[in-house]
């Protein structure tokens, strides 16, 4: 029998139901692991606090997990993968941190990601970028680029992510893992370091829609610490997995098709959608008009907040302080210079100008407007149909190096996946083959709130193909 | 429009953040670049639409008025780089 690790969340837990292993034995294998695969540089921290045993039965008790390190660890440092933050140690920890530990999951590290999770590589990363498993050449995508790895290469059954403009969706997809950024709010913020406050989201990636069925149930519900969390009960998200596939309208996004995909990408994309015709659902093709304002949108509304957002680190409170200031001017803007890294600070950078008095009507103003139409294409389309699909990513996994000297190709990354969380929906991306050896997500939308429907499709096309339990390498 | 040299300054001005004279050149072409990529928006017909600031137009709810915080005084201040006497120090501002 293999390792329930390599299986998933539900092996791990059949096994300690079971009682083939325990809660130590897994926790110290996956630890294990994460040492041996030092390579792919995916762990920032290892958590080696004692947790607190869980009395309550759930389905996470005794698994081991993996925290993305910007949520917020108390007692562990917690770094954003920047300078600013490197010997930051949180005095509390996160509402999803908190809500795992409290369902019996076992944290045992902390996930490398882009600095302050600005970037679609991992590359920005003050540690160093991580590896993709499939392929250590080559990126594992961004920001959530730690987590998608640790999943991939089996060294966690889960870990938790972030994603601001598809970084959960995108590090899934290139490393062939699930997914889910769930609906903005349905998920507590507190705790988790902000970027960009009205597109965070905090994220799920595991090996199945199951397994993040599993842990959505977990993390999702009201929390009042978060000013933005939805006042709305969590769902029974496992109970709803074998919703039927027959009769449910996917609509094909042509946007999401263009000139930047990868043929090979598209293909696997449209013989998954083929696939899922197959299994009893409908496709409709749908037109999203204004899909080509997601990008131009995004890149002032994340920066403009993230200007706002990193104001805070200003040398005096918390994380890095200059050396021997010699102003109060001098210690905000050589700490902040010192702290950042290059993509942050271009970040900072473009928002303040964006917010900056003669050009906020021309580009926040017009941003936010931008937002609307597109929130609005997505109304409009699903009044005619459940799902929407397409690729996540346009590419597979591109070259360590290939673009992080090009912010605009880095910003094509993000091309299907940012709209999401200007309008605030749901959605994931699933493995759904493989192009020239490497993997390929489907992405899958719904409505604000339908995880439900959203993991049920993906949970039934995972039951009828085996994509998302290719293993880099060639493992089972 | 075209962001150069001054437009950068003034924004790193704005935004306390110390940049180097080489670091001018380089970073204002690529913030120019990154501006050409949203100027798509100014050709955009948005003059219809609302302005959006947040996904769900989600309302605050009203909470009682009770204290939430514990006194996390020392843990917090146990952060910082430099304090004395319980305060932060910082260089001085008013001689």
């Amino acid at each position: 029998m293999s390792d329930p690790l390599d299986e998933g969340l539900r092996a791990c837990a059949e096994a300690l139901r079971e009682n083939r292993t325990d809660a130590d034995a897994l926790a110290g294998e996956a630890r294990r692991r994460a040492a041996a695969r030092d390579d792919l540089n995916a762990f920032v921290s290892l958590d080696t606090r004692v947790p607190a045993r869980s009395a309550h039965a759930s389905p996470l008790a005794g698994v081991p997990f993996a925290q993305k390190d910007n949520f917020c660890t108390a007692g562990l440092r917690t770094t954003c993968a920047s300078r600013m933050l490197d010997g930051f140690v949180p005095p509390y920890e996160s509402a999803v941190g908190e809500r795992l530990q409290a369902a019996g999951a076992v944290s045992i590290g902390k996930t490398n990601l882009d600095e302050f999770a600005m970037g679609s590589s991992n590359e920005t990363s003050h540690y160093g970028p991580v590896r993709n498993p499939w392929d250590p050449t080559r990126v594992p995508g961004g920001s959530s680029g730690g987590s998608a790895a640790a999943v991939a290469a089996g060294i966690v059954p889960f870990a938790t992510g972030s994603d601001t403009g598809g970084s959960v969706r995108q590090p899934a997809a290139f490393c062939g893992v699930t997914g889910l950024k769930p609906t903005y709010g349905r998920v507590s913020r507190w705790g988790l370091i902000a970027y960009a406050s009205s597109l965070d989201c905090p994220g799920v990636l595991a090996r199945s829609a199951e397994d993040c069925a599993c842990v959505l149930g977990a993390i999702a519900g009201h929390d009042p610490r978060d000013a933005t969390s939805a006042a709305r009960p969590a769902e029974d998200y496992l109970a709803a997995l074998d919703a039927p596939l027959a009769g449910l309208r996917i609509g094909v996004a042509r946007p999401y098709f263009g000139a930047g995909v990868e043929a090979g990408v598209g293909a696997a994309v449209q013989a998954a959608l083929a696939e899922y015709e197959r299994l009893g659902a409908r496709l409709v093709e749908i037109d999203l008009p204004h899909a080509h304002l997601a990008i131009p949108a995004y890149y002032v509304i994340a920066p403009a907040e993230a200007s706002s957002n990193l104001a805070r680190y200003d040398g005096v409170r918390f994380g890095h302080r200059c050396a021997h200031p010699r102003s109060l001017e001098d210690l905000y803007t050589r700490s902040r210079a010192e702290g950042f890294g290059a993509e942050v600070r271009r970040r900072i950078l473009i928002g303040t100008f964006a917010l900056s008095a003669g050009y906020y009507d021309a580009y926040y103003l017009s941003a936010q407007k931008a937002r609307r139409l597109i929130a609005g294409d997505f109304d409009a389309a699903f009044a005619q149909v459940d799902l929407i699909a397409g690729p996540t990513a346009p590419t597979t996994a591109f070259a360590l190096g290939e673009k992080s000297a090009d912010p605009l190709a880095m910003a094509a990354a993000d091309v299907n996946t940012v709209a999401v969380n200007l309008a605030g929906l749901p959605a994931l991306s699933i493995p759904a083959g493989l192009h020239a050896g490497l993997p390929v997500g489907l992405q899958l939308i719904a409505p604000a709130f339908a995880e439900a429907r959203l993991l049920a499709a993906a949970h039934r096309f995972q039951q009828a193909t085996d994509w998302h339990r290719r293993r880099p390498g060639g493992r089972p | 429009m075209s962001f150069d040299a001054d437009h950068l300054r003034r924004c790193a001005r704005l935004a306390r953040l110390a940049l180097a004279d080489d670091e001018i050149a380089p970073l204002q072409r690529e913030i120019a670049r990154m501006l050409d990529l949203v100027g798509e928006l100014r050709h955009a017909v948005l003059d219809a639409a609302e302005p959006m600031a947040h996904p769900l137009g989600l309302t605050l709810a009203p909470r009682a008025d009770a204290v939430t915080e514990r006194d996390a005084h020392e843990a917090l201040l146990a952060l910082a780089a430099e304090t004395r006497l319980g305060l932060y120090l910082v260089p001085k501002v008013i001689e």
